[in-house]
């Protein structure tokens, strides 16, 4: 950065005014008014409606929101969801951590093609998906296995759509990651296992940790590739979003917006200790010489 | 680290079956159910007027989402790349909500603010727009989940791009428009053609917040995504797959799409 040499370009800029007779369109007028468009657009789309959530279930008061939340149905359903969405991202960073980790040290014929599919999770409707997974784990499965309306096949279908988020956030670190350290290791005589445990894994848990806690967070709230396989039996594979759908149903709005609530505070927690860990490791890599 | 050949094939092949069977044979799998009755089949399924009509609402919901993004992400990126504010980091964080939320969670709040009894229940009850359970609440739900892409393609490439061009047109004496047309548009196209390409596939494969806030009557308020998961319910099973494979070819544009712009995007790095 050359920002010792020329200071602020804005402050040195001359008030020049164009042919047009208008000023380039940073004035101060100018600024706060595609501000202010930006905030209102975002604001309605976004922010009001999730404000909303929080008016109906302050409407209700305290009382109806701590019985929405521990109705028993609404507890089992926040017990289904957690645990497989913990199972699914330990078994998605492993993995992820697999693919990738051969996407970038090994090298085989289609290899590009195997990286371009990765993120077809990403890119498919999460119906489509549910289709998809029932296709091979439902009734009609070539494989023979049956996993339709269980755990196991809610598991799966989760597996499914949060498969890209470890491999992608794990493999351009792995890219990066500087191949000396581990031939100086290698010479110091340390074997393979070392050199993971030593000097690769420390450089990846970063980005393990981000792609987990996005894999979570999308699996904490997902909808639609779970519908078809796993049937919303209450108890068993009823995960919070179907649990919601159905309080819509019956119009108890308060107790739908209560739990819409406690998915977005595990979502936005998430989020900020993700943000939190990344600014750590940014900060560890400017101190870095 | 140098892995014996063991080692590394035994790593190749656990990747790669995990691959085979939680992704390529499921997809493969539905392709073939799709396509084993032949090609007219499926074009027999997906020209019935329940799908016609169901394409025909997704491509308009599209139609209205694509250039509301657009219109309004190229000047929020713009702002955010060029302008420092106060609530700069709220709005930030605020444009990455619609990735953290849920889909029923989305729809929810649609329904709270925009139903009959909701915050701005007014707009049915005294205007007499219906919004929930009708046309303008699908349009809604899908802004809700796209309205990121447009402005996380774009944001990076402004930064990238920075303001000396813009600056020299400026002192040139063109007016920010002439700018903005000739200077920052060119510059940022393929960003923007991304976070467009992303857009449509996110909004015609949009399930759970639409379904939440439609009325999901075929041929009249049923986009795609719902006539696939009614199809399954009805038990036509061939049906949902062909309009599954339909919706999945849009997907697999997109991963071409990316692959071109990935690629191109390294070349100009060289």
């Amino acid at each position: 950065m050359t920002v010792g040499l020329e200071p602020n370009p804005e402050a040195t800029r001359p008030d020049t005014v164009g042919a047009g007779g208008r000023r380039k369109g940073s004035s101060y007028g100018t600024t706060s008014l595609r501000v202010g468009a930006a905030s209102i657009w975002i604001s309605v789309i976004v922010l009001l409606p999730l404000a909303a959530i929080l008016w109906q279930s302050a409407g209700g008061g305290w009382g109806a929101f701590v019985d929405a939340v521990t109705y028993p149905s609404a507890v089992a359903s926040f017990k289904v969801t957690l645990t497989i969405s913990l199972g699914v991202a330990i078994v998605n960073t492993f993995f992820g951590l697999l693919v990738a980790w051969v996407l970038t040290r090994d090298d085989f014929v289609g290899k590009r093609l195997v990286d371009a599919i990765i993120d077809l999770p990403f890119a498919l409707p999460t119906i489509v998906a549910s289709l998809v997974m029932l296709a091979l784990y439902g009734n009609n499965s070539p494989l023979g296995i049956h996993v339709q309306h269980t755990r196991w096949g809610v598991g799966v279908a989760l597996l499914f759509v949060t498969l890209p988020f470890v491999v992608r956030s794990v493999q351009p670190v792995l890219l990066e990651l500087d191949r000396e350290v581990e031939e100086a290791a290698a010479s110091l005589g340390a074997n393979n296992w070392t050199i993971f445990r030593a000097v690769i894994l420390p450089a990846l848990l970063p980005s393990l940790l981000s792609g987990a806690g996005l894999a979570f967070s999308r699996a904490v709230g997902e909808f639609g590739s779970v519908v078809l396989i796993g049937g919303g039996i209450p108890g068993e594979t009823q995960v919070s979003s179907q649990w919601i759908a159905t309080l819509l149903e019956y119009n108890d709005r308060t107790s739908a917006a209560a739990i819409s609530i406690v998915l977005l505070v595990v979502s936005f927690l998430i989020l900020f200790v993700l943000r939190f860990v990344g600014g750590r490791a940014a900060k560890r890599e400017q101190l870095a010489p | 680290m140098n892995q014996s050949k063991v080692i590394r094939y035994l790593f190749r092949y656990v990747a790669l079956l995990y691959l085979l069977l939680l992704l390529i044979i499921p997809v493969g799998l539905i392709l073939w159910r799709t396509f084993e009755p032949g090609i007219g089949a499926f074009f027999a399924s997906i020209g019935t007027p329940a799908a016609i009509s169901a394409l025909q609402l997704s491509l308009l919901v599209v139609a209205i989402v694509v250039p509301l993004n657009v219109l309004f992400g190229v000047p929020t990126a713009l702002v955010l790349a060029r302008n420092k504010f106060r609530g700069k980091n709220l709005l930030q964080a605020a444009i990455d909500l619609p990735f953290a939320v849920s889909p029923v969670v989305v729809g929810v709040a649609l329904i709270l603010l925009w139903g009959s009894a909701g915050l701005f229940g007014f707009v049915e009850n005294g205007l007499g727009v219906k919004i929930i359970f009708a046309f303008p609440a699908i349009v809604l739900a899908s802004i809700f989940v796209t309205v990121p892409f447009v402005i996380r393609e774009v944001e990076p490439v402004l930064h990238e791009l920075g303001t000396d061009q813009e600056e020299a047109a400026a002192t040139l004496g063109s007016s920010w428009w002439q700018t903005f047309w000739r200077i920052t548009l060119p510059s940022i196209r393929w960003g923007l053609t991304y976070g467009i390409v992303l857009t449509v596939a996110r909004t015609l494969g949009e399930f759970g917040a639409v379904l939440m806030v439609s009325s999901n009557l075929p041929g009249k308020s049923q986009t795609l995504t719902l006539l696939v998961s009614n199809r399954h319910a009805a038990g036509q099973e061939y049906g949902a797959y062909a309009i599954a494979t339909l919706l999945m070819t849009v997907a697999v544009l997109v991963l071409v799409v990316q692959v071109i712009l990935d690629a191109r995007r390294v070349g100009a790095a060289k």
